[in-house]
């Protein structure tokens, strides 16, 4: 019993001093600095998980929201997709490609003025349908292209 | 420290687009090396835009941007000489930020 209290009081005194450089800057964790980096979402491979962590679950097909991107990419190092929301209020967008090993490419979320609207330029491995997804008023709206890569994006 | 980013922001009517270039490998983590070494990851996690100092898109990026990535938006409510300011951080803590203003 004793013994219990007292290593549990030493932890806590260690890590009260770990807290302390960590304040003090002296001790930088690498983690902290992309603390609002969705890990989760990022780190799935598969694309209902990646889903999942955007909270974009259940999306329906909408015209609104258009998809650019090229039928054929003869480099999949540089694939450039432009996604544009017509739906009004759209707070968010997100691309993900299908067969990459990790789903899901990027997220923006707008504000202030911002239009739903962003062109990226993406690495895809292989053929692979690109999905974009879109929130508005807490909606979830998607909508996808095939392209078809001829030289795959991840290799040397 | 990464080199300068290109950013371009110019008025279409009333729409401000903004294309930034970014300066970076975008290592995926997944490449090997000629040595049968894997390319430890490196790329962007976090960018923001900001008009005037308040944020108007922050984004979330993962390894599978292009290297040297190139990215547009379109902000309303922007005019002429207004700044525009774009940060990114990667997930090895390296951050830059540079600004430019609406023409």
């Amino acid at each position: 019993m004793d013994l219990l209290r007292r290593t549990v009081l030493k932890g806590a005194g260690a890590s009260g001093v770990l807290a302390g450089l960590l304040a003090a800057g002296v001790l930088k964790p690498t983690l902290a600095y992309a603390s609002d980096w969705n890990k989760a979402a990022f780190e799935a491979k598969e694309l209902d998980a990646a889903l999942k962590g955007l909270g974009a679950e259940g999306a329906a097909a909408n015209p609104a929201l258009v998809m650019k991107a090229p039928e054929i990419a003869e480099n999949g190092a540089v694939v450039p997709i432009d996604v544009t929301s017509n739906i009004p209020n759209t707070t968010m967008i997100a691309i993900l490609v299908l067969k990459n090993p990790f789903p899901l490419s990027s997220q923006f979320e707008f504000a202030s003025g911002a239009m739903g609207d962003v062109s990226v330029r993406l690495k895809v491995a292989e053929t692979s349908i690109i999905r974009a997804v879109a929130k508005a008023d807490g909606k979830v709206y998607s909508t996808q292209k095939e392209v078809k890569v001829t030289v795959g994006g991840c290799g040397g | 420290m990464a080199d300068p980013m290109k950013i371009r922001a110019q008025m279409k009517g009333d729409v401000c687009e903004i294309r930034v270039l970014m300066s970076h490998p975008m290592e995926t983590g997944q490449r090997k090396d000629a040595d049968g070494k894997t390319v430890p990851a490196h790329f962007i996690q976090n960018l923001t835009v900001a008009l005037n100092g308040k944020t108007v898109v922050s984004g979330q990026t993962a390894g599978s941007v292009s290297r040297n990535p190139v990215f547009g938006f379109k902000v309303k409510g922007a005019k002429a000489g207004d700044k525009v300011a774009v940060s990114w951080v990667d997930n090895k803590g390296d951050k830059r930020t540079d600004e430019t203003t609406v023409a």
